[in-house]
């Protein structure tokens, strides 16, 4: 997994690092809105920081010139629900006057296993729209891990882009700067969109992305500080504390799993049977009786859920452990709020069968019975 | 005959002296694999269950003739271990280990292509070849002996496939778990290759999922050059865009949409390959090629 960090928090770290950014504050309030567009001085954009893409179209970002249409600016976005995320914050940034706009980015390449450093004249738009219909458009410059990126690889991914030759040198040492804070931070992705170059011919970097690689955080305490901050949905907080692998969806049909692959069949054969999954919950290798209390909380916490399949295939953990594991977490709840069905396959699959506590749950024999008989128990409840 | 591990592997476990390299290296030997050393720093001259620890991997496949290796290294040393591997030299290499860092794996894998070692994973349940040696965390008892290959990213889902075989009483040559991961040493191609070059393998499962272009490579591979009929599956069909779906290398892009399971249904669809919507449609599938 990785961690996203916010527009502002992205920002702080480029500006460390020497990428130019604009003047900006960040906001929760309106009245902070409207004093830190008076210092930065007009015009400003008021950004929503709330991790979806295409922000501006969905009303999230907004341009204004005065204090007057700062206020309504702030009010109308602190407090919007911007595609199903509230927005609490927005960072107040001065406006730049740019008559260009490029795309930079580094990222890694999974099929080459190296690092790509990426660079567009068509910056200000979805780079991946570009990408799918242009390929051409975007200059890519693959990077060897071992040595890193020296600057000539910087210097032909923006002249090969086509970047004009006044700003190229710049451009390139963005980039640089860039490639060097990839490699610093562990990032699994960078990017700068747009990259925007002034009548003066400066460059800035208008909008940021940065997301950091998880399983690196423990050599970056300074950016795992960001984590709590950075975290979007309270059930996948909550996920994160438990340490399950959770996503939520929009059905009713809760799936709790062993195993990525299982988990995701399990959704499949949801989606197949004609029902809707709720979510993605990967409650790992065991099945001990606190991991199933706590998975079967997340799911129970998750309004939209009408039933619950549970999947396990008992690999080193034998099915009689992983049933008694769940027996005592049902018990562990004053009522079951939502019928949950148990499916458990492989070692000694069968003596646990037997263990399970049907007055609790159903249990079916196979993968097919027990999501068809969740997908038949949600609708009931739906109703 | 098999892939990639048999009676005749001599294995050293790296991490032998943790929690799980402790309990998965009894459970090979259980198995019948032929664990020959322990490679631990700090560790030698020690033993666990008699097999004898050495400081490095190094020694350990010089003093006990080892050609393999099984890593259960934590993530945070663990692609130190896999440089150690890859430089001892081994022929195999497994690494079971998830949550390796992602540029940690691209240096690994910039260091494997200068070598003639096969990796396998990381963050995969590893390799079996059923009624001789296992290497990694996989239940040997589901498995039985057979004519099937199977290749999966996904541990669970591969159980789920064999257990849905064995029960139908058709076993298995070898099963490889290539792993989850965005960057892995073994992908499908290579498996695909190893299968088709193996004459007791009559039938291949391929279990794919979300996520990078593999399955659509392995396809075009397919259609190419195999000859041994092949079944899929693709986990993910359900999921959204621009969500890890557990595995760090199961991710729909956004915008662009690559990586989806239509993508990779339709590529193997065209090179011939069935994909059933259940596991079980798997197996009838494959039932129907023997």
């Amino acid at each position: 997994m990785w961690m996203k960090l916010h527009e502002y928090q992205a920002k702080g770290v480029f500006a460390d690092a020497g990428v130019p950014v604009p003047d900006s504050k960040l906001a929760s309030t309106v009245d902070e809105a409207v004093d830190a567009a008076e210092d930065i001085g007009y015009p400003v954009a008021i950004k929503a920081q709330v991790q979806v893409g295409g922000r501006g179209k969905a009303g999230g970002i907004e341009l204004v010139d005065n204090a007057e249409e700062a206020r309504e600016a702030a009010e109308n976005i602190i407090g919007m629900d911007l595609k199903g995320l509230h927005v609490d914050r927005v960072l107040v940034e001065g406006a730049v006057d740019f008559v260009n706009e490029l795309y930079v980015g580094v990222t890694m390449d999974r099929n080459e296993g190296e690092p790509v450093a990426m660079v567009s004249t068509r910056g200000g738009v979805n780079i991946e729209e570009v990408a799918a219909e242009d390929p051409e458009a975007i200059e890519r410059e693959h990077i060897d891990p071992a040595f890193g990126m020296q600057p000539y690889e910087s210097r032909k991914a923006v002249y090969e882009a086509g970047v004009d030759r006044e700003v190229a040198g710049d451009v390139a040492s963005v980039l640089r700067t860039l490639f060097q804070l990839w490699d610093d931070s562990d990032a699994t992705e960078i990017e700068v969109n747009p990259l925007m170059i002034t009548a003066d011919g400066d460059v800035v970097a208008a909008d940021a992305v940065m997301n950091i690689d998880d399983d690196a955080l423990f050599r970056h305490p300074d950016l795992a500080e960001m984590e709590d901050e950075a975290a979007e949905d309270d059930l996948e907080a909550k996920a994160n504390e438990y340490g399950f692998d959770y996503v939520r969806l929009s059905g009713n049909v809760g799936i709790i799993g062993n195993g990525a692959g299982l988990v995701m069949t399990t959704l499949d054969l949801v989606d197949y049977y004609g029902g809707q999954p709720a979510n993605f919950l990967d409650i790992g290798g065991g099945a001990k009786a606190e991991r199933v209390t706590n998975a079967l909380d997340m799911v129970f916490s998750d309004e939209n859920v009408d039933s619950v399949v549970f999947n396990i295939f008992g690999g080193i953990t034998r099915g009689d452990e992983v049933a008694k594991g769940i027996n005592e977490a049902l018990e562990s709840f004053d009522e079951i709020p939502k019928k949950v069905v148990v499916r458990l396959a492989g070692t000694n699959a069968e003596e646990g069968m037997d263990i399970l506590n049907t007055d609790l749950v159903t249990v079916e024999v196979t993968l097919e019975e027990a999501v068809q008989r969740a997908v038949e128990y949600a609708e009931e409840e739906a109703q | 005959m098999s892939i990639l591990v048999d009676n005749d592997s001599r294995v050293v476990v790296q991490g032998i002296t943790g929690g799980e390299g402790k309990f998965h290296t009894r459970q090979m030997v259980e198995y019948g694999t032929n664990v020959v050393a322990g490679a631990v720093p700090g560790k030698g001259g020690q033993e666990v269950d008699g097999i004898p620890v050495y400081d490095t991997v190094d020694r350990a496949a010089r003093e006990e003739n080892a050609d393999t290796s099984v890593v259960f290294v934590p993530p945070a040393f663990a692609a130190d271990a896999l440089f150690e591997a890859l430089d001892a030299p081994l022929d195999l290499v497994v690494a079971i280990t998830e949550g390796i860092p992602q540029q940690d794996m691209s240096k690994v894998y910039r260091k494997l292509r200068e070598t003639d070692t096969q990796l396998v994973g990381p963050n995969c349940p590893g390799v079996i070849t059923p009624g001789q040696a296992k290497l990694g965390i996989l239940p040997g008892n589901i498995f039985e002996s057979g004519n099937v290959g199977l290749v999966s990213r996904s541990g669970t889902l591969t159980y789920q496939v064999v257990d849905n075989l064995t029960k139908r009483g058709i076993g298995q040559t070898t099963a490889v778990g290539i792993g989850g991961d965005p960057i892995i040493g073994t992908d499908f191609v290579d498996a695909l290759e190893m299968f088709e070059n193996d004459p007791d393998t009559k039938a291949i499962a391929m279990c794919g999922e979300i996520g990078g272009e593999d399955e659509e490579e392995a396809a075009s591979y397919i259609g190419e050059y195999m000859d041994t009929p092949v079944a899929g599956f693709i986990a993910g069909r359900t999921a959204p865009p621009g969500k890890r779906m557990g595995h760090a290398g199961a991710i729909v892009s956004g915008g662009g949409g690559t990586g989806t399971a239509e993508s990779k249904i339709d590529a193997l669809n065209d090179a011939g390959v069935p994909v059933g919507d259940t596991p079980e449609e798997v197996v009838n599938h494959i039932e129907g090629f023997l």
